[in-house]
């Protein structure tokens, strides 16, 4: 930190900004939640950063892995922290960035065994891991193990296709998926910072609408 | 006839794990939803369709 910064604004200074520019009710509400982001790197990063700075009350951030070189072009690390802990390394920038709330972070995988314990407290869990199998993995087990939960996924953030063609769809109650559906990494070319962060940010307002109870 | 993705299917009395299996579905990369509820893996087995089901499979695809 620079020695001729200015004293950091107060929770209550921060807390007066929100309401001005999200109004009151919502600050009220999202003050109040829990949101849980499985996996911490394209998606994960930019959600995660999202619901900070739009005053979520409490973040359950989790990921196994570390930053990677090839992490840095589109998901929220800077280059001093290859090889640090992607969880350890994101509450790095979120406390510089949003200090106020409150942070519980795991540095593990999620399975179907631990999801139970790591995401009873969330009101709203979003998956935001990159392998198929694990996407589908979390949701059957959070639906089946946690069926009170909203769940936010995401399916289809590669290519360099119009950004149009991601979209929110809500497939049940407490079930939304993001995402174009269909360009898969593996058989696509592209990863990029844009497309990818278009993705998040479907998750994270889909997070905040639910708080909020819009539907 | 149910509805799997929007589309008539003739797949009244399979079980849901025949479905996905002769439709090429890999299970480990999807979830299905069933008239507004999500099937469970472990119920593929015992699921079996039936006519005025509306069925939703969805694939997932890597990245993230």
């Amino acid at each position: 930190m620079s020695s001729s910064a200015a004293p950091l604004p107060s929770r209550e200074q921060i807390l007066a900004a929100l309401v001005q520019k999200q109004g009151a009710d919502a600050v009220e509400k999202l003050q109040k939640a829990t949101i849980a982001v499985c996996g911490l790197g394209g998606l994960g990063s930019n959600i995660a950063i999202s619901l900070a700075r739009a005053g979520v009350g409490k973040l359950i951030l989790i990921d196994f892995d570390t930053v990677d070189i090839t992490n840095l072009h589109r998901q929220q690390y800077k280059m001093n922290q290859v090889g640090i802990p992607k969880a350890e390394a994101l509450l790095e920038n979120l406390k510089e960035i949003a200090p106020y709330v409150k942070y519980e972070v795991h540095q593990e995988r999620v399975t179907a065994e631990n999801a139970v314990s790591l995401l009873q407290s969330a009101d709203v869990i979003c998956e935001a891991f990159d392998k198929a199998d694990a996407k589908a993995m979390l949701v059957d087990t959070v639906l089946e193990q946690l069926p009170q939960k909203y769940l936010v996924a995401a399916s289809g953030m590669a290519s360099y296709d119009s950004g149009n063609s991601i979209k929110t769809r809500k497939i049940t109650d407490r079930f939304y998926l993001c995402g174009d559906g269909q360009n898969d990494i593996d058989e696509v070319i592209g990863l990029v910072a844009p497309r990818v962060m278009l993705c998040a940010a479907h998750q994270a307002l889909t997070a905040i609408r639910l708080v909020l109870g819009l539907d | 006839m149910l509805k799997v993705n929007g589309q008539d299917v003739d797949a009244a009395g399979k079980t849901l794990a025949s479905y996905i299996a002769e439709a090429g579905y890999n299970q480990v990369r999807i979830a299905v939803e069933r008239n507004g509820e999500i099937v469970p893996k472990s119920k593929y087995g015992e699921t079996v369709l039936a006519d005025g089901d509306c069925v939703e499979v969805v694939n997932f695809v890597g990245g993230g």
